[in-house]
């Protein structure tokens, strides 16, 4: 599904360069469930935003289901981030003036996807992530939870290859953590392929493979045994 | 453009601070405003002149003789010289494009002692001896009877047209005009019809002439074939400024003077003064525009800037409309709609408001009688599509800068924003 061969990327900080990524070599399989792991500073972050299309590398191959990512303008950047990939931030991202349900049907739009059945999808992906109830509130009346739960429902609905969430329980209590990582991992029941960044390492053994970055580099790729999430809600 | 979704984000974008939308529609609505404005009471006073000249033909120039000033062909200079009959027929043969020559004879007036006699009353009158053309240069009504015609002019007919304040000092009120007779100096003349000039122009002698047949008037009075003045109309699309040399050389060449004698003909170009003001007009809608499109451009500025800050303060949004998958373009067409949706609704707010503004000066205007030199200000259909134009392309410029400055922000710089 993801496959990446020796990706480099520095940030030029005035006159220094600063080096983040070193060459990082890296596979995910399809319907894997991984989490990144690094201390700040490990490069974590500026790789999913490569993954994500939001970052273009300096150099190395990155191809995603087939498809070589190289060379985009923005608006096939746009295109293969709607078609490819769903995020989930640590912050939500909610779009504050628009429901729930609007929040969820918008990759929908830009699909081009009809006004009926798009809402008729966004409610379905809200009765997944069990918020049906909730489709007409406005962000704000949500909780933490309720809203980390909404963005996962967005990221959804796009029927994405790949899930990228970024520290997603990283605003969260542990109660609430651990609903959202019980979500994700159902999500990865169904055969979805998503990758989570993270510093937690609870969160980390609930998925199936841990990655540890430093200094740019991968120290330590392992597949672990997941502990779910349901047990603890 | 006609999607449900996109309105209804951009009626959200802008309903969210109701008080900066309304203060920055109210730039462009002012501006607009201003314009319409300008624009209203420039046709007004077009209007106001142009019914100074009334329905008189203005394609006319008025000619007639002056002492000659240079010596030519063994002919003194300073003598005296009439334009003849026969003149008019010279000019109708060897001019194209002429439409009315009326010569026209002249007696009485102003200074004159009392000339018209009626029973016990006399008055003093301006009498003309004139074609049957001449109502058609100098419009009058003829309020009962008929005007001079060929008939009259051919036979030599002794009738006379009379203005309605000559009626008044001539007959009683309630006494039949037609058929009845007036001396003129001296002679009968039966009266065939009354007029009222309703374009006076201020003049208060405008209803105290009395109209002949020019040849009666010239045998009547002794003019033999001399023509007091001439009054030459040139038809439609031929300005009589560009043909009236033709005519003075021709008159100089038939009377024996100096073809470079400029004074030996005085004349008035009425199509001249009249395209004066036409100028004059295009001139002050010119200005109006300059001034009216002035001002709408503050407001344009006002709604550019607006548009700036909300695109400043959507940037973690409009990260988020990205990483989500929205294109560059689509996110620029959203901000453009925000702003030529803003600007136009504002501005048609203005043009309404113009109209109402325009419709009350009217009713004023019409309620308290006629003001000189004003009326009825209005701007056409045309004036309101050229405004709406000028809103969309003011609009679209508006939202140009932010438009461009929403894309311009990379998308992971957009999610970081605060």
């Amino acid at each position: 599904m993801i496959e990446i061969k020796n990706l480099h990327k520095s940030y030029k900080m005035g006159s220094n360069s600063l080096h983040v990524l070193k060459g990082i070599d890296f596979s995910v399989e399809e319907g894997e469930l991984v989490a990144i792991m690094g201390s700040s500073g490990s490069g974590k972050s500026t790789l999913l935003n490569i993954l994500g299309m939001l970052d273009a590398a300096d150099s190395g191959e990155y191809v995603l289901d087939g498809v070589p990512i190289k060379d985009l303008n923005e608006t096939k950047a746009a295109q293969y981030r709607n078609k490819f990939l769903g995020f989930v931030f640590q912050s939500f991202n909610l779009i504050n003036y628009k429901s729930a349900m609007e929040n969820v049907a918008l990759p929908l739009y830009y699909q081009r996807v009809g006004r009926k059945e798009r809402q008729d999808k966004a409610l379905k992906y809200l009765d997944q992530v069990g918020l049906k109830e909730w489709a007409t509130h406005l962000p704000s009346e949500l909780s933490g939870g309720q809203k980390q739960r909404v963005a996962i429902a967005r990221a959804m609905a796009a029927e994405p290859k790949v899930l990228l969430a970024d520290e997603p329980t990283g605003a969260l209590d542990s109660k609430t953590s651990y609903e959202v990582m019980d979500l994700i991992q159902k999500i990865n029941d169904d055969g979805n392929t998503i990758l989570v960044v993270t510093h937690e390492e609870d969160i980390a053994h609930m998925c199936k493979r841990i990655v540890h970055l430093k200094d740019g580099v991968i120290v330590e790729d392992k597949k672990v045994k997941q502990v779910r999430a349901q047990q603890y809600v | 453009m006609f999607n449900r979704d996109r309105w209804s984000e951009i009626i959200q974008v802008l309903t969210t601070n109701w008080f900066r939308t309304l203060l920055t529609a109210f730039g462009v609505f002012w501006g607009i405003l201003i314009l319409i404005i300008l624009l209203a009471a420039g046709k007004g006073l077009e209007n106001g002149i142009r019914a100074d000249f009334g329905d008189i033909a203005t394609n006319t120039m008025f000619m007639w003789t002056q002492g000659v000033t240079k010596a030519y062909k063994g002919l003194p200079k300073e003598r005296n010289f009439n334009f003849k009959v026969e003149d008019v027929d010279a000019i109708w043969q060897n001019v194209d494009g002429l439409r009315f020559v009326s010569p026209r004879n002249q007696s009485g007036g102003f200074r004159g002692a009392s000339n018209v006699v009626r029973g016990l009353k006399t008055g003093t009158f301006s009498i003309y001896g004139d074609y049957p053309e001449i109502i058609k240069q100098q419009p009058m009504d003829i309020t009962s009877g008929r005007f001079i015609n060929h008939s009259d002019i051919q036979e030599k007919r002794k009738v006379a047209v009379i203005g309605t304040d000559v009626r008044k000092s001539l007959y009683e009120k309630e006494e039949e005009v037609l058929g009845s007779f007036i001396k003129i100096s001296g002679v009968n003349f039966m009266i065939i019809g009354t007029y009222n000039k309703s374009n006076t122009d201020g003049d208060s002698d405008a209803q105290k002439d009395i109209y002949t047949p020019f040849t009666t008037f010239s045998q009547v009075f002794n003019r033999a074939n001399n023509v007091g003045w001439m009054a030459i109309t040139a038809v439609d699309g031929t300005p009589i400024t560009n043909i009236k040399e033709q005519i003075f050389t021709l008159l100089k060449e038939r009377h024996t003077i100096h073809p470079e004698d400029l004074r030996a003909i005085g004349h008035f170009d009425l199509f001249e003064e009249f395209s004066r003001v036409v100028r004059l007009f295009g001139a002050l809608e010119f200005i109006a525009y300059f001034v009216g499109v002035l001002v709408l451009l503050s407001g344009i500025i006002g709604v550019s800037n607006i548009m700036l800050i909300v695109v400043k303060e959507r940037t973690k949004e409009i990260g988020i409309r990205r990483a989500l998958g929205e294109g560059p373009w689509s996110i620029k067409k959203q901000i453009l709609m925000e702003s030529i949706f803003l600007t136009i609704i504002s501005g048609m707010a203005g043009i309404v408001f113009g109209a109402f503004l325009i419709y009350g000066v009217n009713y004023v205007l019409e309620m308290n009688g006629p003001v000189d030199m004003f009326v009825n200000p209005n701007v056409n259909l045309g004036v309101v599509v050229i405004a709406l134009i000028i809103l969309i392309v003011s609009g679209l410029l508006a939202g140009f800068i932010p438009a461009n400055s929403a894309i311009r922000v990379r998308p992971i710089e957009a999610l970081r924003a605060e």
